[in-house]
């Protein structure tokens, strides 16, 4: 099916210039000696062995009905005890940071209610793209591998325990049920230290409304300081914490599953050296710039936590949307694309070849798959969100804001 | 009218750019009926309620066919509303490190929003940015934790001439 797209494209390509040919002629052998996906002419070897490695896997996930999502067990347990439950089917997101973790997945060990200075329950509001998570922030250790964080805040995801304010359900969707999020919970290793940072310590006009007290009353909004906030729960460890490696082989087809590793620490072990990768700085926001055909988006990211590649619109884009589910591109044969990835102030540039396929045909042709590195679908105009078949066959380093590492402090990606 | 609201407005008339005429009419058109909650879809006067809502500085560029008011909130985040010559709301668009009030800037179309973006995660697990394409309104909401973007407009209410892509 991928050889017929390339040909398919390569025909159409014929009628524009000679020069475009060529390039797409050699994407086209490229993908014909056994690449494809995102990942055309990457390979790399997943690290297996380590205190500091964690398994993931690429699967249907705890609801059976996810692709492209990276799964990973985490052990969560009561403070300072051997009480302790491990919760599979976690998603593994570098587009945020804290562990949320649905409460009905939350059976085997109760976690310690944090509470305002005010003696209230801190409770938070968590905006996502699609809609909102909502639960109590409550302390646990949490262990991965071999790394302990100890007294870490985790968001613990429940629709029932506290009343939603109006100030987080005009957010949209709630996002609390196994249904609503495919995953017994988020493990958020982004580039941030903390979910909210500064803007929430202080209460007023510039506080985001994430975080809430909620005295019998109602929640209100409250200052939380930055060690109360929801953490990256890596930064906590107490070695191997600068940041992670995520490593998933390539997939040049659609595939059931695909094995790979959660690697704690850049630079910190033999196994988690930055090797060739490059460093692409981001911005304030935590964005870098792709240029596509001519014209820049300067919000772009990569965000294991996605499960396509989004860019542009199908007008922009010149791609139909999906006829059934417009929120993914299906054009009529595989499209093999090129962009260049540039880190804010010029730290960093590659060209990152990707395809477009089908998606009512990846789903129709592939039931049984999970693995789909040609699905892509429409975004905002401001940038590319290069999701997790942008993972397949590279090391993804996510360096964490405000922790030292060989090349430079975090926050920054390398690949 | 809660008192809060009359600062607000006073604030907002008080602002030195404000001087050509047109404005001033909005902003008498404001003090006559301030709608409790507006945006999409409603009149140009919801610019004000929302720039109060936001406590937010405000800044409108004038074009032939339409003019964009430029919301900046305390939190960061940027609201334009795109209003047309006949006074309505077409178009939303936002970008910043927070997502703003969406039931605020969406008005009456915000049931829509959460209805559509409750039938998507139902019906194909994944989660990826949220593209709704409804005859009567378009919507992209995307980013990641600390950088929000989005734009939402309603197709029937694009100005003639004006192409949507003008709405970010």
């Amino acid at each position: 099916m991928m050889e017929t797209g390339v040909k398919m494209e390569t025909q159409r390509e014929m009628k524009g210039a000679s020069q475009v040919l060529a390039v797409i002629t050699s994407l086209g052998l490229a993908f014909a000696i056994g690449c494809g996906g995102s990942s055309a002419s990457h390979t790399n070897t997943v690290v297996t062995t380590g205190a500091n490695v964690q398994p993931i896997t690429v699967n249907a996930g705890p609801a059976g009905n996810y692709s492209n999502g990276a799964f990973t067990s985490v052990t969560v347990c009561a403070p300072g005890t051997t009480t302790c439950q491990t919760i599979d089917g976690v998603l593994v997101d570098t587009g945020s940071s804290g562990l949320r973790l649905l409460s009905s997945a939350l059976t085997g060990v109760t976690l310690t209610q944090q509470k305002s200075v005010n003696g209230n329950p801190v409770v938070e509001c968590l905006p996502f793209v699609s809609g909102y998570t909502w639960g109590p922030v409550q302390t646990g250790d949490v262990q991965m591998a071999g790394e302990k964080a100890s007294s870490v805040p985790i968001q613990v995801i429940s629709a029932t325990d506290y009343t939603v304010p109006t100030a987080c359900s005009n957010q949209g969707t709630a996002e609390e049920t196994l249904a609503d999020l495919g995953a017994n919970g988020i493990l958020g290793v982004g580039l941030w230290a903390q979910d909210c940072g500064e803007a929430c310590v202080t209460t007023g006009t510039t506080n985001p409304n994430l975080y809430f007290e909620c005295p019998a009353s109602g929640c209100i909004v409250v200052g939380e300081a930055l060690s109360q906030q929801v953490p990256n729960p890596v930064g906590l460890f107490a070695s191997d914490n600068n940041g992670v490696i995520i490593q998933l082989p390539a997939a040049s087809s659609p595939e059931a599953t695909l094995t790979g590793s959660l690697v704690f620490g850049i630079g910190t072990q033999s196994n988690n050296a930055l090797g060739s990768a490059t460093k692409y700085a981001n911005d304030t926001f935590g964005n870098f710039v792709t240029t596509y055909k001519g014209q820049t988006y300067s919000s772009s990211f990569l965000d294991s936590g996605s499960n396509g590649i989004f860019f542009l619109t199908a007008a922009i884009a010149a791609i139909p949307d999906c006829a059934d589910a417009n929120y993914f591109y299906c054009p009529t044969s595989t499209l093999n694309l090129s962009a260049v990835n540039q880190g804010a102030g010029g730290v960093g540039s590659g060209t990152v070849n990707f395809s477009v396929a089908n998606a009512d045909s990846l789903f129709n042709n592939n039931p049984n798959d999970t693995v789909l590195g040609g699905l892509a679908g429409p975004n905002t105009l401001s940038g590319f969100d290069w999701g997790l078949p942008f993972f397949y066959g590279r090391d993804v380093y996510t360096a964490l804001e405000g922790k030292s590492t060989p090349l430079g402090s975090g926050p920054y990606w390398a690949y | 009218m809660s008192a809060f609201r009359l600062h607000a407005i006073n604030r907002f008339l008080r602002r030195e750019h404000w001087g050509f005429p047109a404005l001033m009419i909005l902003a008498s058109a404001v003090l006559l009926s301030l709608p409790a909650f507006a945006g999409l879809g409603d009149d140009a006067s919801s610019v004000q309620a929302d720039q109060a809502h936001m406590q937010a500085a405000l800044r409108s560029t004038q074009t032939a066919t339409y003019t964009v008011h430029e919301i900046t909130a305390p939190t960061g985040t940027i609201v334009r509303e795109y209003v047309s010559a006949a006074g309505k709301v077409f178009g939303v668009a936002w970008q910043g490190p927070w997502r703003p009030d969406m039931r605020q800037i969406l008005s009456n179309y915000f049931e829509n929003y959460r209805q559509a973006s409750q039938a998507q995660v139902n019906s194909h697990a994944g989660r990826r940015p949220l593209v709704i394409q409804q005859p009567e309104l378009v919507l992209e909401s995307g980013g990641h934790m600390r950088s929000f973007m989005g734009r939402a407009y309603i197709p029937a209410l694009l100005p003639a001439g004006v192409s949507a892509e003008t709405i970010q």
